[in-house]
């Protein structure tokens, strides 16, 4: 059997390849889709917990990350369609957002 | 074995996707190959015993949340990025510090000195101990998530409708 | 504690707030277009009635004996209740400044109002959880919430900027959070905070770097909605392109709401892994007390000033908090601070709203010039908030810094006292000079005409009456503040609650 720990590495990875889409890139519907990702590696590592503690409160959790993951869409993809409308562009690079 | 192979294959597919993703210049191309990653991870529950998450998975993200991105990708008609990527310094730093939490989680992982040991389920999970934990002891978050989704709507709606 | 509707009973305030936000959806459908006004009268009738309850529940001494509810996700104790006063009257001040705004500006009446109560419903909820992942939901239903407020204004593309750096920056830092919480879970098998504290002590997970891990992501998480440096970056901008009422509801609602839900994770699950959070806390209270001061200096948009000078509240507030090894004072000084921010800094942002014009007009620092001479109340509001933000005797900001030293000394912590007398001196130049400016200048060629609303200047009125009481007899107030601090490190009371 797979140790449950290599399932938590991989789900660091996925993780670690979302944070990295968020800060590189510069389309925010890409910089959504990597926060996406991000979630699906929290997911990940919740399976893996909830078949180590043979638990069904894990997996529980994964359906309400789940839903709060519909919910960001929603209102994400709303907000970056209204910056579309009066700007033409979904770039987020004059937004400063790596400014600390 | 059978269990390792799968694993193996199936952290290629997803971390090769997930890489393809954060580094394709075209969004429509990104957001086909984050299906392929929320597939491999839905695969992954299925290997993991949640079947009903593996169903639950392919539903919202690939069949609900992804269609809903390609859909915006379509309706805003983007054209290819001449710049997709962060320039300079600014790159130099996303990648240094994306490294850095990498091997930061990775220690801290395979440090740990051991999960907690609980009682395996025999015959694991089932849909019914997931309604049950569901509907007992999770039932107010449960309703909360109700509120939520309702929120998300209602934001949503005052955001994208064209005004009158 | 079997029975629902018993356990409802307790949640009474939060129902109140969730009936009325429905409520007020169902009005602005309801109602023929031009009585869209008495929607903030609702909004605001329903954050009372929502109030009064929490007064119930106090009559009912509830505050002193923490109620656990529905298997533990939940629990109804002093704390819960002295912030959930806190949040209520954000929102009221936050409804009052909002009903001339929303009717001038042309923005969607039933859906602000709306989402301003989920707001406060979703603060109201990260207050009672009591256990990570009902507190992950709630917290994600004030961040919606707040998102579409601040893009609220169609009309205007900052105002969409703004909720799309808000959003983005939002999402991303609620990864870390709730990628927190797995790992937390992954360590301990558990997300209910007792347990979690109770499991370290156990099983002696002091070094699990897993457990660590997972609680410096939590950290993190929480670090950005504070606005706490280096993970403020989103604040200046996002609380420029807002809509002014708004910035001033989310600039002390949505920071109470992070404080109150990370000292309680803090001090309930991790109190025995302080050595490791408090340093790490202590640091981040310097930066951001230090930067936002200082980038405070520059600005000329007082919008923007407020905004470097929410962020360095956030540095005191974090001193208190850092403050752990003082227990009760530490978390209580914290309570009292965030019930004295919210009527300062709304009330400062109401008289802005005053002094505004349409389409976000009037608000730099100029247009304050000579304002005494026309209007002198008006100014001397100002003057009120400007001099209990600088933290000068003899007002509630004077007070609410002293408890945070007072805290900050018992804890040791000489150094982040030190640092945190001098930044408040560094922000008495950027906050008298508003005072000098209003007083001591003749005003410009064109006078700045005021909005009379009657709401606003009510609103200005009941944040100034709160900022002098809280000043002049604060002892009710900190009584209470003690008390609701107490029921959090007290700690190891019987859990009821389990059906």
């Amino acid at each position: 059997m797979v140790p449950t720990i290599a399932y938590v590495i991989v789900s660091a990875v996925l993780f670690t390849i979302g944070v990295a889409g968020v800060l590189l890139r510069r389309n925010a519907l890409i910089v959504f889709m990597s926060i996406e990702l991000m979630l699906n590696a929290v997911n990940l590592s919740l399976a893996g917990f909830a078949r180590q503690f043979g638990s069904a409160t894990g997996q529980v959790f994964i359906l309400f990350v789940l839903a709060v993951a519909a919910a960001e869409v929603a209102v994400g993809l709303a907000i970056i369609l209204a910056v579309f409308r009066h700007r033409d562009t979904v770039d987020v690079d004059n937004m400063n957002l790596m400014k600390w | 074995m059978t269990e390792w192979i799968l694993f193996i294959v199936l952290t290629a597919v997803a971390v090769g996707s997930a890489l393809m993703m954060v580094l394709n210049r075209n969004p429509v191309h990104a957001a086909l190959w984050l299906v392929l990653t929320f597939l491999a991870v839905a695969v992954f529950f299925l290997v993991l015993g949640a079947q009903f998450l593996f169903a639950a998975q392919i539903i919202i993200y690939t069949g609900a949340i992804m269609v809903l991105f390609l859909f915006v990708v379509m309706l805003l008609n983007l054209e290819r990025e001449r710049e997709p990527i962060v320039t300079g310094g600014q790159r130099a730093a996303a990648v240094a510090l994306a490294f850095a939490l990498l091997a930061v989680l990775v220690i801290a992982i395979a440090a740990r000195t051991s999960f907690p040991t609980m009682a395996m389920v025999p015959g694991g999970i089932t849909l019914t101990d997931l309604g049950v934990a569901l509907f007992d002891e999770w039932l107010l978050p449960f309703e909360l998530a109700s509120i939520l989704l309702l929120v998300a709507m209602i934001g949503a709606i005052a955001l994208a409708r064209r005004r009158t | 504690m079997s029975n629902s509707a018993a356990q409802l009973a307790y949640l009474a305030p939060e129902l109140v707030v969730a009936v009325g936000a429905v409520a007020v959806l169902a009005l602005d459908i309801l109602l023929p277009e031009r009585s869209r006004r008495l929607l903030a009268r609702a909004t605001a009738a329903a954050l009372l009635a929502s109030l009064a309850a929490v007064w119930w529940l106090y009559a009912g001494e509830v505050a002193g004996r923490p109620e656990r509810l529905f298997t533990g996700t939940l629990v109804r104790d002093g704390y819960s209740l002295f912030l959930d006063a806190v949040f209520l009257l954000a929102g009221i001040l936050g409804a009052l400044v909002s009903a001339r705004y929303v009717d001038r500006e042309g923005l969607q009446s039933g859906e602000y109002y709306a989402l301003m109560l989920f707001a406060v419903l979703g603060m109201m909820l990260m207050a009672v959880s009591a256990e990570l992942v009902t507190l992950f939901i709630s917290y994600e239903i004030l961040s919606l919430s707040v998102y579409v407020l601040s893009g609220i204004a169609r009309g205007r593309a900052e105002s969409a900027e703004a909720a799309m750096k808000y959003f983005l920056l939002g999402a991303f830092s609620s990864g870390f959070l709730i990628y927190g919480i797995a790992l937390i879970y992954g360590a301990t098998g558990t997300t209910a905070l007792e347990a979690i504290g109770a499991a370290v002590m156990s099983r002696g997970l002091f070094g699990n770097s897993l457990l660590l891990i997972g609680m410096a992501l939590v950290t993190v998480g929480f670090a950005f909605k504070v606005a706490a440096v280096p993970f403020h970056g989103w604040v200046p901008d996002v609380y420029q392109g807002a809509p002014l009422p708004v910035t001033a509801f989310m600039s002390a609602g949505v920071k109470a709401a992070a404080f109150g839900a990370l000292a309680r994770v803090l001090f309930t699950a991790f109190g025995s892994l302080s050595a490791v959070w408090q340093p790490a806390l202590w640091l981040l209270a310097l930066l951001t007390m230090v930067l936002g001061n200082t980038a405070a200096i520059a600005q000329t948009n007082i919008k923007r000033m407020l905004a470097y000078s929410s962020i360095a509240h956030a540095g005191y507030m974090l001193a208190g908090v850092a403050a752990y090894t003082a227990g009760d004072v530490a978390l209580g000084s914290v309570l009292y601070y965030a019930l004295v921010y919210t009527a300062m800094n709304i009330g400062a942002f109401a008289v802005v709203l005053v002094v505004g014009r349409e389409g976000e007009g009037n608000q730099e620092l100029s247009d304050y010039r000579g304002l005494a001479v026309r209007h002198p109340w008006v100014a001397a509001g100002m003057a009120l908030f400007m001099v209990s933000l600088s933290g000068l005797p003899p007002t509630a900001g004077f007070l609410g810094k002293f408890y945070i030293l007072n805290a900050a000394l018992r804890a040791n912590l000489i150094g982040l006292a030190v640092a945190l007398v001098l930044a408040s001196l560094i922000s008495w130049y950027y906050y008298l000079r508003v005072v000098w400016l209003m007083y001591f200048i003749k005003p410009g060629e064109a006078p700045p005409t005021l909005s009379g609303a009657p709401s606003l200047r009510l609103a200005v009125g009941m944040a100034a009456v709160l900022v002098l009481i809280l000043g002049l007899w604060p002892s009710a107030a900190l009584n209470l503040a003690q008390v609701a601090a107490l029921t959090v490190t007290a700690g190891g009371l019987p859990v009821i609650g389990r059906p």
